[in-house]
């Protein structure tokens, strides 16, 4: 037995020993800390989110001069930093609040990052950013789209994803234009998972509707993780609104749309709020079933050869899938922050805090199609835009509007299966 | 809209019917030996991958696929008595919980491994496509879940009231020691047990996979309501598993539509709560 206590002290103190052995020989690395859904519920996005991180850290460490203005592309590792790499460490958050709210704190008091990205769930970007702000350590979003997440005075917290409103109006405007079409838009209907992304985004929704004198007459709240959605979809069969928009995670979306077609219900237009309709895994599944949703979108994969088209290219080759939008503003997000760090030429938080709030990024220099980043007062990308797209196909979002960013002209009605 | 109601109740038959087969296996474990199995809703989830490749590989449906299921797991089962149950049985009970919680996350972090996080569904018609009666829409694939969850809970009975099989598990489950003094062997009985229990639970797991998405964590999202159906219907009673997961069923079908989906669950659990208050033994449980 004692002998066991020494064995367990030397190799405690041998763990410790490697562990601060390490630490000294990666002075030249900067860590991000990078929070997101790698099991759970959410995991498929959170995995493609990982991949999309690691697409960003092979661009940035690596000498990519393909990529054309793409900032840190040219050369390998930071310039202003000498040229050191990046690494990302990654942390689950279950799709726990929780938890990512510990992963939080391990990663900032453990690991040492410098700052951290993440958590896809906006109710989880709500707590892992709480911590980054008490201690000081900047924090980027890519992708939460939350309006509250900006609202909350926080000084250390970066948001490049376009937020709920500026979504509410897209849609807006887009069903005007469908409307001045022939398309019914009078009756809408919103569907929504119950956690802090579908709560905000449908209550952002429904406001921005009401001041533009269009009322929402159905409003659906469920859980996101439930095991049956019939009576919901029952419940839209009876209404029959003209309009019906989903704000749903993926294993809820895949249910509603295996459900519709069980129970034979369309409606004449559906839309969906990203997040689980934008998630390969449910096009590859269910895709065939929902012809002809709209979504929105601020990415496209773009002509073969350009830059976007060589990072989808090595992107595939670590996810196995076409880079989609969720996973494109996670990676958008992640060089926004490598950018700030660079230009910081330092990893203090204060210096990097002060380079983010610089930050003047062109369209020709992102990855999506924003008209650019720039923060405002309150960590808000003010440049950011999006575009609808559709699923036509069943296998392929295409860009449908706005007009002189389409494609395709939309098609109507939902086609469904 | 009575149409409507009457489909309303039709989908809260057919979903509680596959409640209840899904904690048919629990309930006997339950009722077997007192051992409360975690890792239940993963012996789902693996019965819906089984399905999965036995579909992808040989491009059958679950007239193979749930037989397949049944086999693979029933082998996994024992191996799961031998290899863990039986020497957590001899500890305390917290030893128990958290030797089936171990196993339910290491049986869905190594599919997770495997196969990733991707969801993955079954081809819609598999089971053949949805009927139309009088206007009630009536899934196949769910109508063929709820014919095999009454087989099953009908089989597992009449095992348990009328073979000798049935009465020699139920001697062990009663007193372990006087049905040894019979020339009983505990062991064999209860792997026996054990490997009808998953057996059933990968019959269910390749059903459910027909009309549900596929995903490692499934078996989280599954495994709450399985609890909540055995202890309704009584530790041990499969014919209560039943009734119990119709009855949930129902319930949670009328008042997501009525009150709405938010309020479902505080409807069901407030019930639940209120008929344990009553009848603590459940709906057909021995009290």
């Amino acid at each position: 037995m004692r002998f066991k206590h020494v064995l367990g002290l030397i190799c405690a103190a041998s763990i410790a020993v490697a562990l601060t052995g390490t630490a000294s020989a990666q002075d030249k690395t900067v860590k991000i800390g990078a929070i997101y859904p790698l099991s759970g519920n959410a995991a498929s996005a959170g995995v493609h989110g990982k991949a999309a991180i690691e697409t960003a850290i092979d661009i940035i460490n690596n000498a990519h001069p393909e990529l054309g203005n793409l900032p840190l592309a040219k050369n390998a590792g930071l310039a202003g930093l000498g040229g050191a790499k990046v690494e990302a460490i990654f942390a689950d958050n279950q799709g726990s609040p929780a938890v990512g709210q510990n992963q939080a704190l391990r990663l900032i008091t453990e690991e040492k990052v410098v700052a951290l990205s993440g958590a896809y769930q906006s109710g989880i970007t709500l707590t892992t950013s709480a911590i980054s702000e008490k201690y000081g350590i900047p924090y980027v979003n890519g992708e939460s789209v939350a309006a509250s997440l900006t609202e909350r005075g926080f000084k250390w917290f970066f948001r490049v994803t376009p937020v709920a409103s500026d979504f509410a109006k897209i849609y807006l405007d887009f069903l005007k234009d469908m409307k001045a079409a022939g398309a019914k838009t009078d009756n809408i209907a919103i569907v929504h998972e119950n956690t802090e992304y579908g709560t905000s985004v449908a209550s952002v929704i429904t406001s921005v509707f009401k001041e533009n004198g269009l009322s929402i007459a159905q409003d659906i709240a469920y859980s996101a993780n439930t095991t049956d959605v019939q009576s919901q979809v029952l419940q839209l069969k009876d209404k029959k609104p003209d309009v019906v928009i989903m704000v749903s995670y993926t294993s809820d979306a895949i249910l509603y749309v295996k459900t519709m077609q069980a129970l034979d219900y369309k409606p004449p237009l559906m839309m969906a709020d990203n997040a689980g309709f934008s998630d390969p895994s449910l096009i590859k599944t269910v895709g065939k079933l929902a012809q002809g949703i709209f979504n929105r979108s601020s990415f496209s994969i773009g002509p073969p050869g350009s830059p976007t088209f060589l990072i989808n290219e090595i992107y595939k080759k670590k996810s196995g899938d076409d880079l989609d939008d969720t996973a494109a503003r996670i990676m958008q997000g992640f060089f926004v922050l490598c950018d700030a760090i660079d230009r910081a030429g330092s990893t203090e938080p204060d210096k990097i805090q002060t380079a983010l709030k610089a930050t003047d990024l062109k369209p020709d220099q992102l990855i999506m199609g924003y008209r650019g980043v720039k923060f405002d007062d309150k960590g808000q990308n003010v440049l950011a835009s999006g575009l609808v797209i559709q699923l036509q196909d069943g296998e392929n979002y295409i860009p449908v509007w706005p007009k002189d960013r389409a494609k395709t002209a939309p098609v109507l009605p939902y086609k469904g299966w | 809209m009575s149409s409507i109601l009457v489909q309303v109740i039709v989908g809260g038959l057919l979903l509680g019917a596959v409640y209840a087969l899904f904690s048919s296996g629990l309930t006997l474990i339950w009722g077997m030996m007192n051992i409360v199995n975690f890792a239940h809703g993963d012996f789902v989830m693996l019965g819906m991958y089984v399905a999965f490749v036995v579909w992808t590989l040989l491009g059958v449906g679950p007239f193979l696929g749930a037989p397949i299921a049944a086999l693979v797991l029933a082998t996994l089962g024992i191996i799961v008595y031998f290899g863990l149950i039986r020497s957590v049985m001899k500890g305390p009970m917290l030893a128990q919980i958290l030797g089936t919680f171990g196993l339910a996350l290491l049986l869905r972090y190594s599919v997770f491994w495997g196969f990733g996080a991707n969801f993955m569904t079954l081809p819609e018609n598999l089971v053949g496509g949805t009927y139309d009666v009088l206007g009630i829409r009536i899934q196949a694939s769910r109508l063929l879940a709820g014919v095999v969850a009454l087989l099953v809970t009908l089989g597992l009975h009449l095992l348990l009231t009328r073979t000798s099989l049935g009465s020699k598990m139920l001697a062990v489950a009663e007193d372990s020691t006087a049905a040894q003094l019979m020339g009983i062997r505990p062991d064999t009985m209860q792997a026996i047990a054990w490997a009808i229990a998953a057996g059933a639970t990968g019959i269910a797991g390749a059903l459910i996979a027909t009309f549900f998405y596929i995903a490692p964590t499934v078996g989280e999202t599954l495994g709450i309501v399985a609890f909540v159906t055995v202890s309704l219907g009584g530790f041990g009673s499969v014919p209560g598993a039943l009734v119990a997961g119709l009855l949930i069923g129902v319930i949670e079908s009328v008042s997501a539509y009525w009150i709405g989906a938010v309020y479902k669950d505080i409807v069901v659990y407030s019930l639940f709560l209120c008929f344990l208050w009553f009848r603590p033994q459940g709906l057909m449980g021995k009290s």
